[in-house]
């Protein structure tokens, strides 16, 4: 078991005919991750050839690709100005999860979005995110399938790379992972920390979570205190950001201390507050998770 | 992207906002032949992006046109937060009954773009939202309705009692969530609204930061983008593709990913170090792209090291390598490099980056380390 997608799990891919829409989907396939349908607005009834001659059909729209594959999730990598547009067409189409890698969607569109997606009960993760990885299941995203191994740690980040480098390292001493999400470095993402602790606490094969942040809004502050008040499972806190200077994006859209609020020195300080161990540098993850578990 | 007050006065003049009338000088002798044309008495205002004009002497009131030719003088070229006045904003001065703030801004809790009103306006906001909440009215507004006449209606009704002045701020908060919308900002101000004596409601300031998600399908506020008002590097990385924002220090970090290059940064201060900047040089492995970052970063003169931190997950660490090798063989650094690759095909990177010469390393620790001890062997 893991967390956001099991065995039945079934993905349509909306710009399964762009590049890195192209490329992940093998990715994706190799790793084993049902890939049902793909969606390309006038590609409808060509397919898309995936690795070991396995084929995927490709539908002009996702009411026509879930309604002809029973496609339960979907993963979006159409550029900016469409990816608002494929979210609320996803929703639509009745998926449950909808994975939004697109970065650059500009934010009114997505309050918008995350308001319609909300109405009709689709989880949304992203945008601007690297996906979910469930080891040893589906793989929705960029996420490098080879750094992951079987295990009992859950890991959450608002970051790509950096959460390769974490995961990395708990592969490297033999500590596996559930499940790794990537919720986005955006002002306005759709799933959250909290939402993925609650899950996290819920799955029973995850033992102990990893949660790594970085400057910017109250996301970290607000997962804190639900830490302490609704997980009995032990969580370890990163935070990037500690030399960001105020008022400057630091890459990601959400990456910025505005006014008093969204240092990392604040909210290490608040996990600390609220018991949940903060490594000082990424190596020093690995040493908690351990301790963590013991 | 953040608008200049005379630019989102521009913005909102065309959304209706009563705005006093104001042009840019350059020159002392232009700031005093607009006085002249504004009346004589007007207020002199340092076009930066930076809180605190008032503060840093940026803003002075000239009871003439002389007073305001000399006033231009001192505050052309002036540095307020490191950042050089290029251009002062001439306006008219305004009699000023009342103050009040009204702002919208794109909420994270709420996922919409929220008002807050109050009429303790002329001052930081935050610290009347932390000190004296109950002098604030704030309003979610729904995205997908915009905001409603009530809505407007009902913010405007809590900074006035007169009908009068409770129906034109009325129209002007409407205007303010249109020039919004309209802008692709995440947020705008108006700061302070002031009343007259003689009872009208105008926008005294103005501020506004676009989203720079939204630049590409409004390019009349692209358009606005003073790229003198920020470092040269800035631009050239925005140019590139490139994410950039320069530091004080003196190690030069070159990273993929904006998570992992704010860690990079963090860990050489960790090691006793000061970063130089961050990049996120992105997922690519291409030759040219390490070329511009490697030109932004040397064009630094406080950098003494350079660092690579690339973790290579989709991207193969050989391919990385071998753009870096590239990259090195069109450019002279005289600065030492130390680089790091892990992921992917690391050996094979490695192997690659020592035959070319390169110290290479796979530990993230290691190799900040490493250029934090260059950087300070290079000082003394």
């Amino acid at each position: 078991m893991a967390i956001f997608t099991n065995a039945e799990t079934k993905l349509v891919v909306q710009g399964i005919t762009g590049r890195d829409g192209s490329f992940h989907t093998t990715q994706m396939m190799e790793y084993g991750t049902a890939v049902v349908a793909g969606v390309t607005p006038g590609k409808g009834g060509q397919s898309f050839k995936g690795p070991g001659g396995k084929s995927v059909p490709i539908f002009n729209s996702m009411d026509q690709a879930v309604a002809a594959t029973g496609a339960n999730a979907s993963v979006i990598f159409v550029p900016p100005p469409f990816a608002a547009g494929a979210i609320m067409e996803a929703a639509d189409s009745g998926v449950a999860l909808v994975i939004a890698i697109t970065e650059g969607v500009p934010v009114l569109d997505m309050a918008r979005a995350h308001a319609f997606a909300r109405d009709r009960g689709a989880r949304v993760l992203g945008p601007n995110c690297p996906g979910l990885i469930t080891v040893g299941g589906a793989k929705i995203g960029i996420l490098p399938g080879s750094i992951v191994t079987p295990g009992p740690v859950g890991v959450v980040s608002r970051s790509g790379t950096l959460t390769y480098e974490a995961v990395y390292q708990l592969t490297s001493v033999g500590l596996g992972q559930t499940t790794c999400v990537g919720i986005g470095g955006d002002p306005l993402i759709g799933t959250n920390f909290i939402d993925c602790l609650e899950a996290f606490e819920a799955d029973p094969e995850t033992s102990a979570v990893v949660m790594i942040g970085e400057i910017g809004g109250t996301d970290e502050q607000d997962a804190a205190a639900f830490v302490k008040e609704h997980m009995s499972k032990p969580v370890v806190g990163f935070i990037a950001g500690q030399t960001a200077p105020p008022g400057r994006r630091m890459g990601h859209a959400g990456a910025i201390v505005s006014g008093a609020g969204g240092t990392a020195a604040e909210k290490m300080a608040v996990l600390e507050e609220n018991g949940i161990p903060v490594a000082k540098r990424p190596a020093d993850i690995v040493g908690l998770v351990r301790e963590a578990l013991a | 992207m953040d608008l200049h007050e005379y630019q989102a006065k521009e913005r909102f003049r065309a959304a209706g906002i009563p705005v006093p009338p104001g042009e840019i000088a350059t020159t002392p002798a232009g700031a005093e032949k607009l006085a002249e044309d504004l009346g004589g008495k007007v207020v002199v205002k340092a076009q930066v992006h930076s809180g605190g004009r008032g503060k840093a002497g940026g803003v002075k009131l000239a009871a003439n046109p002389a007073e305001a030719k000399a006033h231009a003088a001192a505050i052309l070229g002036m540095e307020i937060k490191g950042l050089t006045v290029h251009k002062v904003l001439i306006t008219p001065a305004e009699d000023i009954d009342t103050e009040a703030y009204v702002g919208v801004l794109i909420d994270r809790a709420t996922q919409a773009p929220t008002f807050i009103v109050s009429a303790a306006g002329g001052i930081d906001i935050e610290t009347v939202a932390h000190e004296t909440p109950e002098k604030i009215r704030k309003l979610t507004v729904d995205p997908r309705y915009g905001l409603l006449p009530h809505q407007a209606y009902w913010l405007a009704d809590f900074l006035y009692d007169d009908p009068s002045l409770i129906k034109q701020t009325t129209k002007i908060i409407a205007q303010l969530y249109d020039s919004f919308v309209n802008s692709g900002s995440s947020m705008a101000e108006i700061n302070p609204l002031i009343t007259t004596p003689s009872g009208e409601v105008k926008a005294i300031d103005a501020k506004m930061s676009i989203d720079d998600n939204e630049l590409y399908r409004r390019p009349e506020v692209a358009a606005m983008r003073d790229s003198s008002s920020e470092p040269p590097a800035e631009t050239l990385a925005r140019e590139a593709g490139l994410s950039y924002v320069k530091l004080d220090g003196d190690v030069g970090c070159c990273v993929n990913g904006a998570g992992l290059a704010m860690a990079t940064m963090d860990l050489v201060k960790y090691y006793g170090g000061a970063p130089a900047n961050f990049l996120d040089i992105g997922g690519s492995s291409n030759p040219d792209k390490v070329v511009a970052a490697l030109e932004i970063i040397t064009a630094d003169p406080n950098v003494k090291s350079i660092l690579f931190n690339i973790f290579g997950g989709i991207t193969r660490c050989d391919d990385v390598a071998n753009g870096i090798v590239e990259a090195m063989s069109r450019i002279d650094i005289e600065q030492p490099i130390v680089i790091r690759l892990t992921g992917t095909n690391e050996e094979i990177a490695l192997k690659i980056l020592k035959d070319a010469g390169f110290p290479a390393y796979t530990s993230m620790d290691a190799v900040v380390e490493e250029a934090v001890k260059l950087a300070k062997g290079a000082e003394a």
